[in-house]
């Protein structure tokens, strides 16, 4: 019964859309680009190899055009508004008593199992978001919304093949 | 008039405070539609829980259809709009290991990072992954960049892919969010529901 309550605390997904097309059109508005997430951690990535070894840093032709002399590579729109974004969620979920560790996993596999799934559907997406220049955000919706051919063609290819694997690891969620 | 920031409505200054305000707006949205549980996110590839799609959906629709009316009034310049540029082979693989990816890890990027600000360590292993992923993309960059750059066509519109006028597409694209919403309820209500 627990989840049952917690889940209606959820706000209605049509009002959640509404609200996140609205803040998407304000961005577009004031700042004449989109939403983001996958860039700030490229951008960390870059700082934290920058950071341990400079000269190889450069030496990267991907990453390196992600360091500048003039500035700090963390010093990006993305990465702020990233920071936003863990504030933003714990602001909610802590209204909504949603905060507490734990790993979430279906009861038919192990923690261990849903971690290491984790971390390697965290690599796949990691580096499907390089090269398609943007991830869900960034890439599908920012890029669709301001109609970009890129936009769609990313969206329909990560949500299709989402589809087209979901057969595969029916077991680690259903 | 706008965008504010690119025609020095607003001055450049206030873009990190912009972006810290963006994304807690961003974040407190992604967070209370649900999308800081992995189970419920891939509801949507199983049938049982389709938030994803209607929030996805209604954000861009709603986002889509404003701007062009911001741009039919001539509140914004939609010429100074950015949207990354279409690289066909590399947007669709790229988009398909993403795919794959995402049925794994339960998570993209976006909604991993809210997942990990309410103590989710499954998703601070997702995050992590993402970390590792890229930092490999960066190493072994000489093996991605054929596909990286193959089949350039810039800085297009799909109306222009498509060679139909920008009303027609939106008219259409919200014409089939709204069929959309109507089959997955229907397929919702038939499917086995998952407690989570």
């Amino acid at each position: 019964m627990e989840n049952t309550d917690r889940s209606k605390q959820y706000i209605n997904p049509y009002l959640g859309g509404v609200l996140l097309g609205l803040l998407l059109l304000a961005t577009f508005f004031v700042m004449g680009r989109g939403l983001g997430a996958s860039g700030a951690i490229k951008s960390s990535v870059a700082a934290t190899v920058n950071r341990i070894d400079p000269e190889h840093a450069q030496e990267r032709e991907y990453i390196g055009q992600f360091i500048t002399d003039d500035q700090h590579p963390l010093n990006n729109w993305l990465v702020y508004e990233v920071l936003g974004v863990i504030i933003g969620a714990f602001i909610s979920g802590s209204l909504a008593g949603r905060l507490n560790w734990k790993v979430e996993h279906s009861p038919k596999i192990s923690a261990r199992t849903r971690i290491l799934f984790a971390v390697g559907g965290g690599f796949l997406f990691g580096i499907g978001s390089q090269l398609a220049r943007g991830c869900t955000s960034g890439a599908a919706l920012s890029g669709s919304a301001a109609l970009g051919t890129a936009g769609f063609l990313t969206m329909l290819s990560i949500f299709g093949g989402a589809y087209l694997f979901a057969y595969f690891f029916r077991k680690l969620w259903i | 008039m706008g965008p504010l920031i690119p025609q020095g409505v607003i001055d450049g200054g206030w873009s990190f405070v912009i972006a810290l305000l963006v994304g807690v707006c961003f974040g407190l949205i992604l967070e209370a539609s649900g999308f800081s549980s992995s189970r419920k996110i891939v509801g949507l590839f199983y049938g049982y829980d389709f938030t994803v799609l209607r929030v996805f959906f209604t954000a861009t629709i709603t986002a889509m259809v404003g701007l062009l009316y911001f741009n039919y009034l001539g509140w914004i310049d939609l010429s100074m709009i950015y949207f990354p540029p279409t690289y066909v082979l590399a947007a669709i693989i790229g988009g398909l290991i993403m795919g794959l990816g995402f049925i794994m890890g339960g998570f993209c990027p976006g909604t991993g990072i809210c997942a990990v600000a309410i103590g989710k360590l499954d998703a601070l292993a997702y995050v992590f992954g993402l970390y590792l992923g890229i930092f490999f993309f960066s190493e072994t960059f000489s093996w991605f960049e054929g596909l990286y750059t193959k089949y350039a066509l810039g800085q297009v519109r799909i109306t222009e892919t498509l060679g139909i006028s920008t009303g027609l597409f939106a008219f259409g694209f919200v014409a089939i969010a709204l069929v959309a919403f109507v089959v997955t309820a229907w397929i919702q209500r038939r499917v086995k529901p998952v407690v989570y």
